[in-house]
């Protein structure tokens, strides 16, 4: 089976034993859910899930060059 | 009366004299209090079309049913009502700390200033007891400095109100300043404080707003408490990180404007992001009065220690001016609240005032040495305090971005609407935002109807940010929501957790009022209203309600929003209708009588 390598940015509370920027590798057309379950983060964590700063699915197939943002949740203003 | 202290303070600075008058209770069943029962009395005793600085302008404080009532979640906001010397418009600019909540404990729901001493003075308020004293040890003196004379010669434990050079010296963009860095930023309401001869009111209290139903108190209470604190917002992220954890956010959506709104996108946001902000900087977190949030930082660098910075403020001295160092930022911020000016529309005049200089329209030989080059940190300090003391170049910067841009004759690098300067989202990724800008009754703002909640942070539900179809609902229900809530003396950022019924309940509560969500809704709708037709007797119209000319013709340039364009001109007519109005957005007599509007 063919690998893919993600490259993942984890912001505010996300980032504690994790780090700013993981690269997580999985099969082929991997999904964001393979990735947050890699990473041991809670579904109920993520609040905003962005793929190429555009609104991502956790079932979503991915492509290698893409660029997955993860927040948990936040706000402001 | 229950939540209301059902008194009005009048000054007039003019003639001495001061008056305590009854709170019109049937009014403040239509307006509710705060931000909506303020406006109203002052669009029925103040000429519409008067000029800001004239002597007749008057200036309304007021706190809300809400605020100082104890174990009110957040009850520590205040408004202050003006006509603004920035926009024209009727201004409310809202605070918290704990001056509102004081001024409830001595017996006020408001406090009027009218007419103009003749030299510089301030108020004293002790419960009854109210003064007018001499302030001319003080004049001139920054805002931290003012305070704390003001404790010393009063009671250390008064809270206190004041401007600073940049009111006394009537910059358009000046603040009104609470409990040292808090602030009523927005629309130059300081200026108008600063024309009347007016540095400060200080306020010590020793009553309690009484209330209704204390077991329905109690039990509301304890519900939208734990709300609030399950909530991911609420509970855990404006805890924990302060609004600045918005940069990062905003920026990986493409949507943090940079170099003046040149771009859309900022290379260095990690380095001023509310992550790096807690890392290096934080000293304490800090609350309002009566807030289970504390979304307030005190950050220090080098021997400055003060309050902030919040996220738009981060934005503005940082991106929006192309700097990414944030020691830089917090010394600007703190510079801000010393001299008294609003920290997006300062920080936003300098990003202005920097592309008129890449532009060449400012030159060299007027900056006295300082630069105005984008990127150039030392700039965002020095910038600041030359604009709050009207120094050289900064006797300009102080009109603000759009007067600026006029004086040079390009008022089109003035990212603003209807004069006053936008925050920290560019407008043109993010559509209900962008509506919600354009025909905000303030000007330029987020905080009038934040979009960013459904369209970016998913909250109450997640929307699509480039998609207009919808938006014009969406921005009225905020709109008017927001309105209300700016009524009550509560904090807006309650309403990440809190639902239209979790305000209603609070406030039969407190007040014995029957609202629910639909009559709540409905005073929102009221208010918008009234400050619309305030608005247009003033001389707005539809050409008021767009957005900057790069905003309106020019698509994105950079990053994942690259290329999208505003849809401002699909949303207005829509937008006109869903709220009952004409084609040219004037309230049809239907809608008024509708509303009750008198």
């Amino acid at each position: 089976m063919r690998k893919m390598t993600i490259k993942v940015r984890l912001f505010a509370t996300l980032r504690t034993d994790r780090g700013k920027e993981v690269m997580v590798d999985g099969p082929e057309a991997m999904t964001c859910r393979h990735i947050i379950n890699t990473l041991e983060i809670p579904e109920e964590e993520v609040a905003i899930l962005l793929i190429n700063g555009r609104d991502g699915q956790l079932d979503t197939p991915l492509s290698p060059e893409d660029i997955v943002s993860i927040f948990p949740p936040v706000g402001g203003g | 009366m229950y939540g209301y202290r059902g008194t009005v303070l009048r000054i007039n600075l003019s003639t001495g004299d001061i008056k305590k008058e009854a709170l019109d209770k049937e009014l403040a069943k239509q307006y509710l209090g705060g931000r909506g029962l303020a406006e109203k009395m002052f669009a029925n005793e103040v000429d519409h079309k008067i000029e800001p600085f004239d002597v007749d302008n008057k200036l309304f404080i007021a706190a809300g049913p809400l605020s100082g009532v104890q174990t009110v979640p957040t009850g520590g906001r205040y408004m202050v009502i003006t006509k603004s010397p920035l926009t024209g418009t009727i201004a409310s600019s809202n605070s918290g700390g704990r001056w509102g909540a004081e001024l409830k404990f001595a017996g006020y729901d408001m406090v009027i200033i009218e007419g103009k001493s003749e030299k510089p003075v301030y108020i004293s308020i002790v419960d009854e007891e109210v003064t007018i004293k001499d302030a001319a040890h003080l004049w001139g003196k920054m805002t931290s400095e003012t305070t704390e004379m003001l404790l010393k010669e009063n009671n250390e434990k008064a809270k206190v109100l004041n401007i600073g050079p940049g009111g006394e010296k009537l910059s358009r963009i000046a603040a009104v300043m609470n409990d040292l860095d808090r602030a009523a930023g927005r629309s130059g309401v300081g200026a108008v404080m600063g024309s009347k001869n007016l540095k400060a009111i200080v306020v010590k209290g020793s009553s309690k707003p009484e209330v209704a139903d204390k077991d329905k108190l109690k039990e509301v209470v304890k519900r939208v408490n734990e709300k609030i604190r399950e909530n991911g917002v609420t509970g855990q992220g404006l805890p924990t990180y302060g609004t600045a954890v918005l940069v990062n956010i905003i920026n990986e959506n493409g949507v943090f404007p940079a170099n003046n709104f040149q771009q859309s996108t900022f290379a260095q946001a990690e380095e001023i992001s509310g992550e790096t902000l807690a890392d290096k900087y934080l000293v304490k977190r800090v609350g309002c009065y009566g807030c289970p949030i504390a979304c307030g930082r005190h950050c220090k660098v080098d021997d400055i220690e003060s309050g902030g910075p919040e996220y738009e403020t981060v934005w503005g001295f940082g991106a929006d001016c192309g700097v990414s160092d944030l020691a830089a930022v917090i010394k600007a911020n703190y510079w801000c609240n010393e001299v008294g000016l609003d920290t997006i529309s300062a920080s936003a005049t300098i990003a202005a005032a920097m592309e008129l200089y890449q532009r060449g329209l400012i030159k060299d030989d007027e900056l006295d040495g300082l630069s105005l080059e984008f990127g150039n940190a030392e700039a965002v300090i020095e910038w600041t305090k030359r604009m709050g003391l009207r120094e050289g170049l900064g006797d300009k910067m102080a009109e603000g971005s759009y007067r600026l841009g006029e004086m040079y004759g390009a008022p089109e690098y003035s990212m603003s609407v209807k004069k006053q300067e936008l925050p920290a989202y560019d407008p043109r990724a993010i559509q209900g935002q962008g509506l919600a800008y354009a025909t905000s009754n303030r000007g330029g703002c987020h905080v009038r109807a934040y979009l960013i909640s459904p369209e970016i942070l998913a909250l109450p539900e997640k929307l699509d940010r480039f998609e207009a179809n919808g938006k014009p609902e969406w921005v009225k229900i905020f709109q008017d929501l927001t309105a209300a809530i700016d009524s009550t003396g509560m904090c807006l950022f309650t309403s990440f957790a809190m639902n239209a019924d979790d305000y209603a309940d609070i406030i039969n509560a407190v007040t014995g009022d029957d609202y629910d969500a639909a009559s709540l809704l409905a005073t929102g709708d009221r208010i918008w209203n009234m400050e619309k037709l305030f608005n247009i007797d003033s001389g707005l119209g539809k050409a008021d309600d767009t957005l900057p000319k790069r905003l309106l013709e020019e698509g994105i340039v950079d990053g994942p929003s690259k290329g999208s364009m505003s849809q401002l001109d699909e949303m207005l007519p829509k937008y006109y209708d869903v709220r009952g109005w004409d084609a040219e957005g004037v309230p049809t007599e239907a809608k008024l009588a509708e509303l009750g509007i008198k």
